[in-house]
């Protein structure tokens, strides 16, 4: 399986999306995970929030309910809505790949963020598309002999990291 | 799948503890929570049952310093061991960079190792991985128990490559950091293949 890697520019594309998305939507926060529960760019009132968890709960989440899917027959349940007396969660796959996930109160609605997410959504997968033909082609380069930046950790580099 | 950030200067790398239910997966990620300074950790998330038996995974990050210039994050995860979770266990090894396997000593636990060996086994083809090339260690825990069957009879049945192996006692600590290490170098090493 090929790793998934970001590169600045598609960073700050995403940034862009999601930061117009939480004000479209005027949702709190707005957040990507990549399925295997990693954060990949978030934006919004953080601080109050362990984003790290919710990466991972999030992705727990959409696995549970694919592999649900699956049971019954479908291919995915690409919404996933969670209502709370507060704030709502409202998850939607992109492109099969990654997570979005838009966190929003009273301020907002159910069929605003919809709205607005469909529009994004559409958007990162064209960003997510160029991500994946850029690390092809970057398999490529490395298999005709570019060396990975990592090609020079060392045992060394590797034993520092469990010093105490 | 690693997920190499280098708009963030990151590398996030994914470990699974696999085994028999109540072999002591819980009690790793808890040890390893516990002794693990703060600024190094986030948050232990366990989805348990009311009995305090993993339902879905626990989940520990862990941030291990920087290498040529990225910060390393380890996302420590553990599987529900209980034969009848199996569609979970399958899912938390999407994705997934190195396995530990935590292997139960007790003689009477035998065949529930070997069947969750063979398990992990069948689990990673699914997702496209074999196991004899996966970063992989074998830790043999529970030695402080009276009914533990010898260090080498455990390495005779249960070590499948030729694995890093340590013997543990989770609750205690002792093996813990040795093994999480050793995954975690074999992770790294297979980043210089990339």
């Amino acid at each position: 399986m090929s790793d998934f890697i970001l590169f600045d520019e598609e960073f700050h594309q995403i940034k862009d999306v999601i930061g117009r998305l939480k004000a479209d939507a005027q949702a709190k926060v707005v957040f990507i995970v990549d399925k295997n529960g990693q954060q990949i760019a978030a934006h919004g009132d953080m601080e109050s929030l362990d984003t790290t968890s919710l990466a991972s709960l999030t992705a727990g989440n959409v696995a549970a309910t694919d592999g649900l899917a699956r049971l019954i027959g479908e291919k995915e349940f690409p919404v996933l809505f969670h209502e709370g007396e507060r704030d709502n969660v409202y998850i939607s796959i992109v492109g099969q790949r990654v997570i979005l996930v838009v966190i929003f109160d009273e301020r907002s609605s159910l069929g605003l963020v919809r709205l607005r997410v469909r529009k994004a959504n559409s958007e990162l997968e064209r960003v997510f598309e160029t991500i994946q033909r850029k690390v092809e082609s970057e398999k490529t380069r490395r298999q005709e002999g570019y060396d990975s930046p990592f090609a020079e950790i060392t045992d060394e580099d590797i034993d520092s990291l469990f010093r105490e | 799948m690693t997920f190499i950030n280098y708009a963030a200067r990151e590398i996030n790398c994914k470990i699974v503890y696999y085994g028999p239910g109540l072999c002591g997966k819980t009690t790793n990620l808890q040890y390893i929570y516990d002794r693990t300074n703060p600024a190094a950790k986030g948050k232990l998330i366990s989805l348990a049952t009311e009995t305090d038996r993993t339902l879905f995974f626990d989940f520990l990050p862990l941030d291990l310093g920087t290498v040529r210039g990225f910060k390393t994050r380890f996302h420590l995860y553990t599987v529900p061991g209980q034969v009848f979770y199996d569609a979970s266990r399958k899912l938390i090894l999407k994705g997934v960079d190195g396995v530990v396997f935590v292997a139960d000593s007790q003689e009477a636990r035998m065949d529930a190792n070997v069947e969750s060996l063979m398990n992990l086994e069948k689990n990673l083809v699914d997702h496209g991985f074999d196991l004899q090339a996966i970063p992989y260690v074998l830790q043999l825990n529970k030695r402080d128990l009276p009914t533990a069957v010898s260090a080498e009879e455990l390495y005779r049945q249960l070590n499948f490559k030729g694995e890093p192996t340590f013997e543990a006692t989770a609750p205690t600590g002792q093996g813990v950091f040795d093994t999480l290490k050793a995954v975690a170098k074999q992770v790294l090493m297979e980043l210089r293949k990339k």
